[in-house]
């Protein structure tokens, strides 16, 4: 038997070898990438499977929503802030809308109170289905985003009852609604109470506790709560965290206070607590829109503020007060108070506040939207640091990033 | 309930005459402050045991090109989740030397928020790791929200306001 030479242990058999060089791989996520569900780009650099930093590229579709709004008359920047949070524009919308209101001091009649209530609810359980659902999808699981999708459709159905439009509502006037709800309207929201709970339930049947499901999301991109307030987290992203702070419950606007619900809280911060969250804000929102149907107050839906509020068409033929408001709210003659305000709602993805300085003019002289969507997704790449890439496309459909938001 | 009168005699107290013009537009207390003493207010405003504002809002920056020596301005909102209370904080820059230092160090939500002010306006905001333009391109050489720049072309003329009577 010849004699086999042995290596020393610390020497490897490859020592004559080049060392390698260890480098680490770029890989770009996006900007067009399905599975991120908008256009901005992730520079990750993986270590194999791994995850070792990344880096975002944002701004694909900003649209200069700010500066637009510096030349528009209050009551045209409506159209801008629907096209932020295209999942959930009614509470965009409307939120702008208290916001003027504020600045004008422009007391909002109960029934119309009511009724944005109804409406921005109604947008939250569109925003979450999306949001859920396409978090099945990308996971793997089709059936349950086949099956949620109708119920998307009869919202919309009702916003086109309320307002005309589906996907950028422009539901609300300064001072009030666009016009009362139809008896319609009333009967599809009412359906809408008792068909949505058998198919929201059917998926959570389908993804709460399936074995799939739930291996590809606990512990999948965690933030601790300390970490979600410093980066400046709201809405399900930080209750999944862990603190319970709903600018709803917070800062009641649009009578709120009025209504009975609950703030569900995760612990976590995973995937899977953000998911479990959503799904029940779900239960609360369609809880509001029941106690908000129910009690719906009589009344006018518009305030008393003629100078502002852009009076009915039918009005505008009939009396000569009406036609001149409506000339002068339309061509923008209308000056507003000098001030400055901040308003924060609750948006689909957390506190969406709108700061906004008047000068006195016809138009801001400064808006600045805080846009939930585009302070936390700097987050993005500590939350998916050491995970996998198939990982962190889950983080990244659980953070519910709007595309539309993020930039504005 | 905190009171802005209990918040804002706190801040006297402590930085004196280095904060100012304390306002209450729609009840929300907001003050001024010099660019030396924001990240210390800022930071006695973050831990301090009872107030706790831990919560930074938002950041953004202002262009008031009439106001000689103060032509910029950034605006700071903190919120206080324990006593769910709001403070404005303002702090003017002239546009000869402007320059303020970065909050990043307190609020990992700052380094995003002073990118986009950084990119609309062109505040520096001095010690930011990684301060470049978030929205626009890397290539554009102004500061898109600058008054000096309008909307519309200033040279047309079917558009301007005497033709509509103003």
């Amino acid at each position: 038997m010849a004699d086999i030479e042995l290596l020393p242990h610390n020497v490897s058999a490859n020592a004559d070898l080049p060392e390698l060089v260890e480098e680490l791989t770029t890989l770009n996520l996006g900007p067009t990438h399905p599975a991120t569900h908008g256009i901005f780009q992730n520079i990750l650099k993986m270590d194999g499977e791994k995850i070792v930093s990344g880096e975002q590229t944002i701004g694909y579709i900003h649209r200069a929503f700010e500066k637009i709004a510096e030349r528009r008359p209050f009551y045209q920047i409506t159209t801008l802030t629907d096209r932020m949070n295209y999942c959930s524009s009614p509470i965009n919308n409307l939120g702008w809308h208290m916001t003027v209101e504020k600045l004008l001091s422009v007391e909002v009649p109960k029934r119309a109170q009511y009724i944005r209530v109804i409406m921005m609810e109604l947008a939250r359980i569109t925003d979450h289905l999306i949001c859920n659902s396409i978090l099945g999808v990308d996971t793997g699981a089709f059936t349950g985003f086949l099956y949620v999708m109708q119920k998307r459709e009869e919202v919309y159905e009702i916003y086109e009852e309320v307002c005309g439009a589906r996907l950028t509502t422009n539901m609300g006037r300064l001072g009030g609604m666009e016009r009362d709800l139809s008896t319609t309207a009333i009967r599809k929201i009412k359906e809408f109470i008792k068909s949505f709970p058998p198919v929201l339930r059917e998926l959570e049947q389908l993804l709460n506790r399936n074995r799939i499901f739930m291996d590809r999301t606990i512990n999948v991109g965690p933030i601790s709560m300390e970490r979600a307030i410093s980066y400046g987290f709201t809405g399900p992203n930080l209750r999944a965290a862990g603190l319970d702070y709903d600018v709803r419950v917070m800062n009641p606007y649009s009578s709120y206070e009025d209504f009975e619900f609950s703030i569900p809280v995760g612990q976590h911060g995973d995937t899977y607590d953000r998911y479990m969250v959503r799904n029940e804000e779900m239960w609360q929102s369609l809880k509001i829109v029941e106690q908000a149907i129910n009690n719906l107050p009589e009344g006018p839906y518009y305030a008393d503020a003629p100078e502002y509020y852009l009076p009915p068409k039918k009005e505008v033929y009939r009396s000569m007060e009406a036609l001149i408001y409506h000339f002068k709210i339309v061509m923008g003659e209308i000056d507003a108070p000098a001030g400055e305000v901040y308003h924060a709602v609750e948006g689909g993805n957390g506190e969406l506040g709108f700061y906004l300085i008047s000068d006195g003019g016809r138009t801001p002289y400064r808006l600045h939207f805080r846009r939930p969507s585009f302070i936390y997704y700097q987050a993005y790449p500590e939350m998916c640091k050491g995970s996998t890439l198939s990982d962190a496309i889950l983080t990244m459909s659980s953070l519910n990033v709007i595309a539309g938001e993020l930039d504005a | 309930m905190l009171s802005n009168q209990e918040v804002a005699e706190a801040l006297l107290e402590k930085f004196g005459d280095q904060v100012f013009d304390f306002e209450e537009p729609y009840g929300l207390l907001t003050l001024s402050t010099s660019r030396e003493e924001i990240i210390p207010l800022l930071e006695f405003l973050r831990d301090h045991k009872t107030y706790q504002f831990i919560f930074l809002t938002d950041i953004t920056g202002i262009h008031y090109p009439d106001n000689v020596e103060n032509e910029f301005m950034v605006v700071y909102h903190m919120h206080s989740f324990v006593h769910n209370f709001r403070v404005r904080i303002k702090v003017s820059l002239a546009e000869a030397d402007i320059h303020i230092p970065t909050a990043t160090g307190l609020f990992a939500s700052a380094n995003w928020m002073e990118r986009e002010t950084y990119d609309f306006f062109g505040i520096m905001f001095d010690g930011h790791p990684n301060l470049k333009r978030i929205l626009n391109i890397e290539e554009m050489d102004y500061f898109p929200m600058r008054r000096e720049f309008p909307m519309e072309d200033a040279t047309r003329e079917d558009k301007t306001d005497a033709l509509f009577g103003r």
